[in-house]
């Protein structure tokens, strides 16, 4: 059983009058080992981010559970980190107050000077000191982001999701938070659940890639391994061969399969229940399997090899 | 150059005042011929000399400034007590009425607001209640309160508590889902919840709704006092014009004036402490 067990999830959005309901993703089943870092890309609309709020406990799915550390996720806990897409910072408070305010929820018998050095060790691990005093409306876009990080890894959660949180910045910016999360993430051993549109960004930072078909009846299409040993960096990754063939799988995802499977087209040869584990650009059958009980479907026989092997440039 | 412009605004407002004590004391001189003839006349009908002159003139109303000013706080039986007296039974009934709408409409705005339910259900109420002139309470308040200065207080109760009422509820409802979540994933108590997250995000609209209700509990308050007498400014300008004073009603015309200013000036002090920049 993986750290995070994700059952058969399915949700139903109520349609408004005489509307039918809306199935916006269907059977959707994967699981997170303890450290891990997993992506999920896919169009908007797939209900990527209903899957990530289901996480955090802030939705109920329709049907289908999820299991963290062998408990159910019922509501929200202050194990599961949520970094929001919007850093959802409180305006009134200081950068140091807005880290507080998550830290005294998490130890509330703490004393003032154990939460302010407590805050002050994750604002300087985000880059901010010297921004302890300042107000979110004083702070850049990239910034603000920071802090929403740093509350979230504050509570030092089992788990961190992060609901496509460098959406709204800048590409100068957004590589270096990029950095900095694949440092600290590798210091902290922290278990992340990503939301990203950026194909790039998922191949920097994941393990693995969870591909979710177009919604509405979206489903994870494929799981991708990321074939790079961690440690890539933005500036050398591109010189691996391997990072253009994940790459082009990822996009010709996105581009191509990602809408065959509402018309059932692709839906033949899928199993929900264990879907297909690809090692862009590796024969399948030599696809390392750095923690076997990581990926029970690499244990399986490929669903489709022949997928598999269109990558190969 | 801002402040530049500051000084011309003011010059200009100068300029504006002296134009008006100016077309106020022309207006106002003794007509010294045409009352000549009528002086016998007058005589006559057993008028004494000291005739009232109608309208005072801006000297008059100077020099009686002063003397309220020299001594507010005389007090020489119920019908002579000095402005200062009177200015703070004014204000201590709205400072009454106000903070006792405060502690009503605030709880309930918070509850009203987190609950779509209960919006609806009291919706009707609050749209009948609120268009009702406080003063048509008077009746109601003087027969079951049997205390003119009391019902004086929950007039003014009646009046601030429909912005604040409003305003809060308002507030309340529209915090950022966002900032909502950040607690519900922090397992914050509701207790902590409403005191620092949601108190706080609605507190730049609360505010609003205090500051339009003490605007209008000042308006209020003089038109209630004239009705039930006894002290206040209202019944100051009430009394005053039954003796026939106007220089004494221009006055406190310039009273209530001037405290409503300052009233509104503080709660925008207020305001501003509590409003943020998102």
């Amino acid at each position: 059983m993986s750290f995070l067990e994700v059952q058969g999830l399915k949700k139903v959005f109520a349609g408004a009058g005489s509307r039918p309901d809306t199935v916006v993703f269907d059977d959707v089943n994967f699981g997170l080992e303890r450290g891990e870092f997993v992506c999920i890309i896919g169009h908007s609309g797939c209900g990527k981010t209903t899957i990530l709020s289901v996480l955090a406990g802030l939705e109920q799915p329709t049907s289908g559970l999820a299991i963290m550390d062998n408990r159910e996720i019922a509501g929200p806990s202050l194990d599961r980190g949520v970094v929001f897409q919007g850093h959802a910072l409180m305006p009134w408070l200081t950068v140091m107050k807005n880290v507080a305010f998550a830290v005294r929820s998490r130890w509330p018998e703490w004393g003032a000077d154990k939460v302010r050095s407590h805050c002050q060790t994750f604002i300087d691990m985000v880059g901010l000191a010297g921004a302890e005093d300042r107000k979110p409306a004083e702070l850049s876009g990239g910034m603000k982001q920071r802090v929403g990080i740093a509350r979230a890894f504050a509570i030092q959660p089992k788990m961190l999701l992060l609901d496509e949180p460098f959406g709204a910045l800048d590409a100068l910016t957004r590589g270096t938070i990029q950095d900095e999360l694949v440092k600290i993430v590798q210091a902290t051993h922290q278990t992340v659940f990503m939301i990203t549109h950026d194909v790039d960004e998922a191949i920097l930072l994941a393990d693995r890639i969870l591909l979710m078909s177009n919604g509405p009846r979206a489903v994870i299409a494929e799981i991708v391994r990321n074939t790079m040993p961690r440690g890539r960096t933005r500036h050398t990754m591109h010189h691996d061969p391997q990072y253009y063939r994940i790459r082009n799988h990822l996009v010709d995802f996105l581009v191509e399969r990602s809408k065959r499977y509402q018309s059932g087209e692709l839906r033949d040869a899928y199993d929900p229940k264990h879907p297909p584990a690809v090692s862009p650009g590796l024969e399948p059958e030599a696809a390392p399997p750095a923690n076997p009980s990581a990926q029970p479907a690499a244990a399986r026989p490929p669903a489709r090899p022949a997928q598999v092997v269109n990558l190969h440039p | 150059m801002a402040l530049r412009d500051t000084l011309k605004a003011a010059a200009l407002s100068v300029v504006f005042l002296a134009l008006l004590l100016a077309v106020w004391h022309v207006a106002t001189l003794p007509k010294e011929k045409a009352a000549a003839s009528e002086d016998e006349y007058a005589k006559l009908l057993g008028k004494g000399a000291k005739k009232s002159e109608g309208f005072p003139t801006p000297a008059q109303l100077g020099a009686t400034i002063l003397e309220h000013l020299r001594e507010p706080f005389y007090d020489r039986g119920a019908n002579d007590k000095g402005i200062g007296i009177q200015l703070g039974w004014s204000l201590a009934r709205v400072g009454a009425g106000f903070l006792l709408a405060l502690l009503v409409a605030i709880p309930l705005g918070f509850l009203i607001g987190m609950s779509p339910l209960l919006h609806r259900a009291l919706n009707p109420f609050i749209q009948v209640l609120k268009p009702i002139s406080p003063l048509a309470w008077m009746p109601i308040a003087l027969y079951t309160i049997k205390d003119s200065s009391v019902s004086g207080v929950f007039v003014i109760f009646i009046c601030s508590i429909w912005p604040m009422l409003i305003n809060t509820a308002y507030g309340v409802g529209a915090v950022r889902r966002d900032w909502l979540a950040v607690a519900k994933t922090l397992e914050v108590t509701s207790v902590r919840k409403a005191l620092q997250v949601i108190l706080p995000a609605a507190a730049p609209t609360i505010l609003t709704g205090m500051r339009i209700s003490i605007g209008i509990a000042w308006l209020v308050i003089v038109a209630a006092e004239m009705l039930v007498g006894g002290t206040g400014i209202g019944y100051f300008v009430w009394n005053e014009w039954n003796n026939l004073n106007l220089t004494n009603v221009i006055f406190a015309i310039l009273v209530i004036g001037v405290v409503g200013m300052l009233l509104d000036f503080a709660f925008a002090r207020l305001q501003k402490l509590v409003t943020y920049v998102e």
